[in-house]
């Protein structure tokens, strides 16, 4: 099988898992996720370098922290599927005495989670400690973040990208669900972003537009050249342009499926779209 | 009674620095992070021994409670330093879910704490800080006394796995506990022995509870001092046994007094040892600009207080 064929089947089986996740609670975050499950899949099938024998210190390792931690099914997902942890235990997803918490967190000992976030703006300050500790580890692996783009309206985001900016934190790579949605509604209409390539350049970011952020091809493209770009100074972000909801038509276009879980007949319409691949928990 | 001999004036916040400069020698994981306030918080010698080990964050504590709890990923032992207000109030929600929650080794060291810090006024003059850390599950909360006992609690929390508030102060203050002292978490140290009266004091205010002892001492009450250096984890087993014996308390602290040591006391007294308990603490007020010994004056939070708090206690007993 192709490198290609795997990851398309393992997204497939991830957007599965995220739907099936929330709908059994009938709560968490589809759309998001669903915008991000190329991405993540990319990162832990194919980017980073990694123990799946977890160690919260994770020397010479690529780690990976997870800022908007909303969209925890797409997290979840990848994780046991990648073998953090059974896949068995998606069943327990937002349950009492799970693991699998509304929003992922270090507390219940979920292996592959390295700090809690669920409250927004937090990450990226996070991700820059860690790479700071990376050098003074001499460790020369990578740092990798995820952001919501209308997280960047907490101001703690720009306290840390003046910082790593100034500073010159060149062993993290910050990506940004660029998908133009949040919670009430367009970021354009909530509180716009403006240019933010420009302004993640006027801080002294490498910026690296990503407008295919659902293509396999394109993600593995732009997370080549934004290692390359890495250890010259400067931290570097990916703007990468997703579709909230991606892979299911209904919930494609529209902000509605930020933090709503579909239900019986809507469930079975979106994975009829999506054919099992690696077998359901 | 004991006397304790004051062996010179020195800030609390110089204690900080010495200990922070040793535990640069000795614990090559310390890393230290200030934001903009690295001579306030006296962190210069470790700054100049180990500048690849100190953070300049600028004016931004957010990013540097949450650069803080990222250090600890890879095995880094960080001490943040600002005042005391910038430790907390303004960066709870950082330190609820990258510290507490996340259970993230890092130490938060939080200097000008209370009153008296003096002509600042109430923008910076927090009296709610040790309330908002001990709410935090996990969270130990430490509030020191003097410089001596400043410095043996920086070195000492570096050994303890987990996350630390340590609140110190200002101004110059006596200095007379032990130079050598082994500090240790969350364990009470009785400084004089009494019959009549338990004063349980914390941070600037034990020396002030010393003092008002040998007044009391002077009118034929015997006060015993315990010094709750630890307000979480608390030491309930002295606090209990003193108690028992005196059958009336006073606690005294530069805080306010919902949420401070003394709601702490009394939780624990109401479980177990009901008693009498009069309270040193501002009363739910903001502070003020001044001269650190006159708002003490005025807000009450001195010997003089702690001795007629005393007196009134001894009178509740039944």
């Amino acid at each position: 099988m192709s490198t290609t064929q795997h990851l398309q089947d393992f997204v497939t089986q991830v957007r599965r898992d995220i739907l099936r996740q929330v709908h059994q609670v009938n709560s968490g975050h589809p759309g998001g996720s669903l915008g991000c499950a190329e991405f993540f899949s990319i990162l832990y099938q194919e980017v980073m370098e990694y123990s799946s024998d977890f160690d919260m210190d994770g020397k010479n390792e690529d780690l990976f922290f997870l800022s908007n931690g909303h969209i925890s099914p797409v997290f979840y997902s990848v994780l046991s599927r990648s073998g953090f942890f059974p896949v068995e235990e998606l069943k327990t997803f937002r349950k009492i005495d799970s693991r699998l918490q509304g929003h992922p967190t270090t507390h219940e000992g979920l292996p592959g989670v390295r700090i809690a976030s669920g409250s927004l703006g937090q990450g990226m300050s996070v991700a820059i400690g860690a790479a700071l500790t990376k050098k003074m580890n001499k460790d020369s692996h990578l740092i990798y973040s995820l952001h919501g783009d209308g997280e960047l309206q907490e101001g703690q985001n720009w306290e840390a990208i003046l910082y790593a900016g100034s500073k010159g934190v060149d062993n993290l790579i910050a990506t940004i669900d660029y998908n133009k949605k949040q919670i009430d509604g367009a970021t354009d209409d909530v509180l716009p972003l403006g240019d933010l390539k420009k302004k993640f350049e006027a801080f002294d970011w490498k910026v690296l537009e990503l407008k295919e952020g659902n293509d396999i091809e394109a993600i593995k493209n732009t997370l080549a050249a934004a290692k390359s770009l890495t250890g010259k100074k400067q931290p570097v972000v990916i703007l990468m342009e997703t579709e909230m909801g991606n892979g299911v038509d209904f919930m494609m276009g529209t902000h509605a499926w930020h933090g709503k879980a579909p239900n019986d007949e809507q469930l079975e319409t979106a994975l009829a779209q999506n054919p099992e691949t690696l077998g359901d928990y | 009674m004991k006397i304790y001999k004051n062996t010179g004036n020195i800030d609390t916040r110089s204690g900080f620095g010495a200990g922070l400069a040793e535990l640069g020698k000795s614990n090559p994981d310390v890393v230290a992070l200030c934001a903009d306030l690295t001579g306030s918080l006296k962190m210069d010698e470790f700054k100049n021994n180990h500048p690849d080990r100190f953070f300049q964050i600028g004016i931004a504590e957010a990013n540097m409670i949450g650069i803080a709890a990222g250090m600890t990923i890879g095995g880094k032992i960080p001490f943040t330093g600002t005042f005391a207000n910038f430790s907390t109030g303004r960066v709870y929600d950082q330190i609820r879910q990258s510290v507490a929650y996340s259970g993230k080794n890092v130490k938060i060291c939080a200097s000008h704490a209370g009153l008296t810090l003096g002509e600042d006024g109430a923008t910076h003059q927090i009296l709610e800080d040790l309330g908002l850390m001990k709410m935090l599950p996990g969270m130990t909360v430490i509030n020191t006394c003097d410089y001596n006992q400043t410095k043996a609690a920086t070195i000492a929390i570096a050994e303890h796995d987990g996350p630390v508030y340590l609140r110190f102060g200002r101004p110059k203050v006596a200095n007379f506990t032990p130079e050598d002292q082994t500090f240790k978490i969350g364990k009470a140290v009785t400084l004089t022995e009494g019959n009549d009266v338990t004063i349980i004091a914390t941070g600037h205010l034990v020396w002030e509870a010393l003092e008002a002892a040998k007044e009391l001492d002077e009118k034929g009450i015997s006060a015993e001092v315990v010094n709750i250096h630890t307000i979480k984890p608390l030491d309930e087993t002295a606090i209990l046994k003193s108690v028992r014996k005196t059958k009336c308390v006073v606690t005294a602290e530069e805080h306010n007094m919902l949420g401070g040591l003394g709601e702490s006391v009394a939780r624990t007294l109401a479980l177990h040892h009901p008693a009498p308990q009069e309270f040193v603490a501002t009363e739910d007020t903001f502070g003020e600009s001044g001269e650190p010994i006159m708002l003490l004056d005025k807000y009450g939070l001195n010997a003089k207080a702690i001795s007629e708090k005393a007196e009134a206690v001894i009178l509740r007993k039944e």
